[in-house]
């Protein structure tokens, strides 16, 4: 049973330590080229169609700012 | 499957808890508080003890937890948390008191308080963040420092014949007869950070039935004393960190 996943990150909180880019297994999450308005490049959903909901890089945010959705298909 | 029929409030499986407040932390990005704050917070949520928690912060980057979590805080005197938990749970015994303490705050000025709180068995629960360095004085050696570790008063590195060796105080504290509960974490992976929620847990179960202090350690990064991005920070912990402070249970009973 496969899952589907989405990942939404509040980018004005995220500071960009990229914790949750390498503690994602699908490599899903990266570092944008924009800035937030503190200066930070913010993490986002990089391939829309990799994410399969494992909550990983929200556990290891250290400023909570991903929230998990996950569909079963 | 169009990405936003996944984004749909139904669909959640992990989100912010309501313990924690809407602030933005004011720790570095990376910081191992961060991440520690939320496992706290979520721990308390799933207890259903938000109403009948008191934190108690230290000095530190961590003074201001309190701006962070919706429950109850006091703030204590460098290193005094311990004893000053230790009145709080007396006065209310029926609260889950919690002191939230630094390598510096608890493995230096207040060695004194958190040696007798853990030798009187009293019924709190210690978090204790090991990062190896004064982080919000400007990286200074703390006693937790490592052998060859460069810190602004340790510019060649720590040498043990000038500066003496790295305390490994939890294990001084799993001695005592008081504790019931001693552990050393961690939170850089989400494995990690899972194990460590578990532990926070059972710390606060064992202060529910009155088993004794439980201390649990979390070994963390300090990027911005290091000198090294957080990913960096991480790998330099698991490299050097892990060997002298290893990982896992040291009490339980």
């Amino acid at each position: 049973m496969a899952s589907k996943g989405a990942i939404v990150v509040d980018t004005e909180k995220c500071k960009g330590c990229s914790v949750c880019v390498v503690n994602c297994p699908t490599k899903t999450i990266a570092l944008a080229k924009e800035v937030n308005g503190k200066g930070y490049n913010y993490a986002y959903m990089a391939t829309l169609d990799t994410c399969i909901g494992c909550t990983n890089c929200a556990t290891v945010c250290p400023d909570t700012c991903i929230t998990v959705y996950r569909v079963k298909v | 499957m169009d990405i936003k029929d996944i984004i749909k409030p139904e669909n959640i499986v992990y989100q912010k808890t309501k313990v924690l407040t809407n602030n933005v932390m004011h720790y570095c990005p990376g910081c191992s508080h961060g991440t520690v704050h939320k496992l706290i917070a979520e721990v308390v949520d799933e207890m259903g003890i938000q109403e009948k928690t008191i934190g108690i912060s230290p000095v530190g980057c961590a003074v201001f937890a309190y701006n962070y979590m919706h429950i109850d805080w006091q703030q204590a005197a460098h290193g005094r948390a311990p004893a000053l938990a230790t009145a709080t749970k007396r006065l209310y015994p029926d609260k889950y008191v919690f002191t939230y303490q630094g390598d510096g705050d608890l493995a230096s000025i207040g060695t004194a308080e958190i040696m007798h709180a853990c030798n009187r068995g009293e019924n709190i629960v210690v978090i204790f963040i090991n990062n190896a360095i004064y982080g919000m004085t400007g990286g200074q050696m703390a006693p937790t420092t490592l052998i060859g570790m460069k810190t602004s008063t340790t510019p060649y590195g720590r040498q043990a014949d000038l500066n003496g060796y790295p305390l490994k105080i939890t294990e001084l504290i799993a001695q005592l007869e008081g504790t019931c509960f001693v552990t050393r974490q961690s939170v850089q992976t989400a494995a990690a950070a899972r194990k460590t929620k578990k532990a926070i847990r059972k710390a606060f179960e064992n202060s529910g039935q009155n088993k004794g202090t439980s201390f649990v350690e979390v070994v963390s990064t300090c990027n911005s004393g290091w000198k090294l991005t957080p990913v960096q920070s991480n790998t330099w912990m698991e490299e050097n960190m892990f060997p002298f402070y290893p990982l896992g249970d040291i009490k339980d009973r």
